[in-house]
């Protein structure tokens, strides 16, 4: 009967794309709700993930190499966003441990 | 010489130039010299371009001449261009004549007065803009002029500004003028909205070719109407003509007798084919208005005590009898009555000032008297007018005022009653003026003590340069009427030389009663011109009946007092509505529009709160809506 | 097999996802994002990108969520946020809104387009005993042949930033004033 219910369906890329597109709104309702700054950078990179599933779903589909590649320069891209944007939260929560997003209001209108 | 015509009006233009950048230098008489000269030289032109036009045929009397194009917007195309034709010519040629005759006077007239040259700077410069005026090709370039002599009247009435009451009457004549201009403006507008051009031959073809509507026309109709009323002193905006005779005379000579007030009369003629296509009450309207302006203000001058007060009273009921004729179809007539009426009244006006000026100054008739024995060719020159004006035979007014009645009566007879009793009274009251003027028994002598006259005052003639004029004026009085005598059409010289212009307007009386009779209507007419000087003499000379003189013809019906009652009442009331309209609802609007800016701008500055995470949201908001769009968008497809 | 390893993947990545963004304390979100991650290599390994599954789990689990740890450690590790209060009132149901706002239309078109999207695949070179190490033949010769201004771009930007936040992070000394 496993056999059965494991050879009744695959995967089609749909399934793929449907997977991303929840993950990236997970990863949307985390940046929105959170207030500790690295824990939306974390819900950042979920959103990421979730793209690079999509493109490779679609280089798999499509037979194009080129979706790979934008997943490897996605992922460059995304370690030195990393180490910069860490670099910032670090320059500024350095002084008050502790902090939120939400204490960082200056540019108020 | 035909191609010369824009020299008339420059020849003025240059000499109010050359005034006013040497005009302290040439000082007097040379700036009345150059000035007098400038005019003339125009006037020789325009006898040339007059020559010219008479040697075409009559379909060839017609030359546009273009300077250069002056208002290229869009579908408005006005160019600063001159009309040569009977009738601008006609205008131009006495404008310019009587223009230099006066110039020339006025040397005489204003020696001594500290601002000679000044006078005269303001003298070009109207005679220039009336040229412009009369010359003009288009609407546009008219009003140019009818602006530019309302204006000079301004400056010439107020010439002795240091004189409170000559102040006054300037201002008094500009603001009433405005009113009329305001007509003329929304003319325009109308004239090129329904044919597109403001030429007048564009409006005239228009209106001659029935591409004119009935309705259209009656309001650019009486809308100039409206514009002549103010320019040409008749009711209910004639009020500044008697105060104008504050300025020096030879103004009130030149603009307030024979140029400026006709520019109404001549504007109405321009576009006679437009009033004809009018529904048939506007010329009704006009002759009505006429009428009554005429036997309202000889019912005024019969009672006046200044010499130039009668005169201007007499100019606003004559300027009524050129209505009149215009009213009744007439043109050629009202042109006739026009030309005439410049030769008398500029003699007359001028032999008053040289009265004044004889009388060192004193104006009031009443201190007068037996001056012909004293100032013989002023008193001479000033009789030939006099029976020129009243309509005696064969002088020039005589004809001309026939003419209109005579079309008066063909279009209604209560027209002519109401003329002919006009005509009396004019009769009457030019009588009394040159019965208390120049016969009777000497009165300066009783106050002469006011004059700070030492010893004995004795009135003294003009010198030759005034009296030349004068002898010029009253040549022509006597001879003008053989212009238009009615008596074959074998003499209607002035008809067939404005016929091209007139043709489409002029009122046809052939075979009516008045046209039939036309020799019973000359009798009549100049019965009653003697009756009228018989009476006068009666009244004034031989004092057998008792002056009739009341107090509310003196004040002028008391229109005057009426209208400032008015405006300071009702009048005063409603400005200041208007104004408080301005500034509360107006600048309320215009004020509020920027409160409206500020306080929606203060609301959404709540939304700028510094915080990254509601601005995540704001963008997560339009990214799904986005994606909606999107979505729907290739449902759709 | 391939449906339970889609199952069985997908259930280690929307269990960590959701661990990500409920977890109050900063370290065990940081595991669950590790969670996550080992999914996606999983499904990468499964849509035949054997290279990518590798870079993700040196790169993105073994480096990444390391320097996430440094910082939470270097800034604090107890601190828990306080998941209960909201400051703001109407984040939480703007936040519901978005994500499944998101979820919805982006499902909704996959779904409509399932007939172009999903029919199967050709054309990648699968890896078989023959050629053990194709797929990163032909990525390599995509990125070093058609992206190659890219490639040589994305690593003057590595050190950029590495720069930029030696820069950003460096603590300034104060200067000492002679006393003359």
């Amino acid at each position: 009967m496993m056999s059965t219910l494991m050879s009744a369906a695959t995967p089609t890329t749909t399934w793929y794309l449907v997977l991303s597109a929840v993950l990236f709104g997970i990863g949307t309702v985390g940046v929105l709700v959170r207030r500790n700054p690295l824990v939306m950078f974390m819900c950042i990179e979920l959103m990421l993930n979730a793209v690079n599933l999509s493109f490779v779903a679609f280089a798999k589909r499509l037979g194009d190499i080129g979706g790979q590649t934008t997943v490897f320069f996605v992922m460059v891209v995304a370690a030195a966003e990393v180490v910069v944007g860490l670099g910032i939260i670090v320059s500024i929560m350095r002084k008050r441990p502790g902090a939120n997003v939400d204490d960082i209001s200056a540019l108020k209108g | 010489m035909l191609d010369l015509i824009w020299l008339i009006p420059a020849l003025p233009l240059l000499g109010f130039v050359l005034i006013f950048l040497f005009g302290r230098i040439l000082g007097e008489p040379k700036a009345g010299i150059l000035a007098t000269l400038m005019v003339g030289g125009s006037f020789a032109v325009t006898a040339g371009v007059f020559f010219d036009l008479l040697s075409k045929s009559a379909e060839e009397r017609r030359h546009i001449f273009t300077a250069f194009s002056w208002v290229p917007i869009g579908s408005l195309k006005v160019d600063l261009a001159f009309l040569a034709d009977p009738l601008s010519i006609t205008m131009a040629l006495f404008v310019t004549g009587i223009g230099s005759l006066i110039h020339l006077y006025a040397i005489g007239y204003m020696h001594g007065d500290p601002k000679f040259s000044k006078f005269f700077l303001y003298l070009n410069l109207f005679v220039f803009s009336m040229l412009m005026l009369v010359l003009g090709e288009n609407l546009l370039v008219t009003f140019l002029g009818w602006e530019g002599v309302g204006t000079c009247s301004y400056f010439l009435i107020s010439f002795w500004h240091t004189r409170e009451s000559a102040a006054t009457a300037g201002k008094k004549a500009f603001v009433t003028n405005r009113v009329g201009d305001w007509g003329v403006m929304m003319a325009m507008f109308l004239a090129f909205g329904a044919t597109g051009t403001l030429s007048y031959g564009g409006i005239n073809h228009a209106a001659e070719s029935g591409a004119l509507s009935a309705v259209t026309a009656t309001a650019i109709a009486l809308m100039l109407f409206i514009g002549a009323c103010g320019k040409s002193a008749q009711l209910p905006l004639y009020i500044w003509l008697p105060d104008a005779m504050e300025g020096p005379t030879p103004v009130s000579a030149l603009i307030h007798a024979a140029t400026m007030v006709t520019a109404g009369v001549f504007l109405m003629t321009r576009i006679n084919p437009v009033l004809t296509v009018a529904y048939s009450w506007a010329p009704t309207i006009i002759a009505i208005v006429g009428v009554s302006t005429a036997l309202f203000a000889a019912t005024i001058a019969v009672t006046q005590t200044d010499i130039k007060k009668v005169l201007a009273y007499s100019t606003v009921s004559q300027l009524g009898f050129m209505f009149l004729a215009v009213g009744s179809g007439a043109y050629v007539a009202a042109i006739f009555h026009m030309v005439t009426h410049a030769f008398f009244k500029a003699l007359l006006f001028l032999g008053s000032g040289s009265v004044i000026h004889g009388m060192d100054h004193e104006q009031d008739m009443r201190k007068m008297g037996a001056l012909r024995i004293l100032m013989p060719v002023t008193a001479m020159t000033f009789i030939v007018g006099w029976l020129a004006i009243a309509g005696v035979p064969p002088f020039a007014g005589f004809w001309s005022k026939d003419e209109i009645l005579l079309f008066a009566f063909a279009k209604s007879p209560i027209l002519y009653i109401v003329g002919m009793a006009t005509a009396l009274l004019t009769a009457y009251y030019m009588t009394r003026q040159v019965i208390m003027v120049f016969f009777g028994e000497a009165r300066w002598n009783d106050h002469s003590e006011e004059h700070g006259a030492h010893g004995d005052f004795k009135p003294h003639e003009s010198p030759k340069i005034m009296l030349a004029p004068l002898v010029v004026l009253a040549g022509l009085s006597v001879v003008g009427g053989v212009m238009q005598l009615p008596f074959s059409s074998k003499t209607h010289f002035l008809e067939k030389w404005l016929e091209p212009v007139i043709k489409f307007g002029e009122a046809d009386i052939h075979h009516t009663w008045a046209d039939e009779h036309k020799y019973l209507l000359l009798a009549v007419a100049v019965v009653v011109a003697l009756s009228g000087i018989a009476l006068s003499v009666l009244v004034y000379s031989k004092k057998k009946i008792a002056a009739i003189e009341p107090e509310i013809m003196t004040q002028g019906w008391f229109y005057d007092r009426a209208i400032s009652n008015f405006m300071g009442g009702p009048g005063r009331k409603a400005f200041e509505g208007v104004a408080w309209a301005d500034s509360t609802i107006i600048d309320g609007a215009v004020n509020g529009v920027g409160k409206v800016v500020e306080q929606s701008g203060g609301f959404l500055r709540k939304s700028q709160n510094g915080s990254v995470r509601s601005y995540a949201a704001a963008v997560g908001l339009g990214v799904v809506a986005l994606l909606l769009w999107f979505f729907v968008r290739g449902i759709m497809l | 097999m391939e449906l339970f390893v889609f199952v069985v993947a997908a259930a280690m990545i929307l269990a960590g996802a959701i661990g990500v963004v409920v977890r109050s304390h900063p370290v065990h979100a940081a595991l669950s994002l590790i969670l996550t991650l080992f999914g996606v290599a999983v499904m990468f390994v499964a849509q035949e990108a054997h290279f990518l599954a590798a870079v993700q789990v040196i790169v993105y689990a073994g480096a990444i969520v390391v320097l996430f740890l440094f910082v939470i450690m270097l800034l604090g590790v107890d601190r828990t946020e306080d998941m209960k209060t909201e400051p703001f009132k109407v984040q939480r149901p703007l936040a519901v809104i978005v994500g499944l706002g998101v979820i919805g239309l982006v499902t909704a078109a996959v779904v409509a387009s399932r007939d172009v999207v999903s029919s199967r695949g050709s054309g990648l070179v699968t890896p078989d005993m023959a050629d053990p190490d194709s797929n990163i033949r032909q990525l390599s010769r995509s990125v070093f042949g058609n992206y190659v201004v890219a490639f040589e771009v994305t690593s003057v930007l590595l050190v950029v930033a590495v720069v930029g936040t030696v820069l950003l992070t460096r603590r300034v000394k104060p200067v000492v004033k002679e006393a003359s």
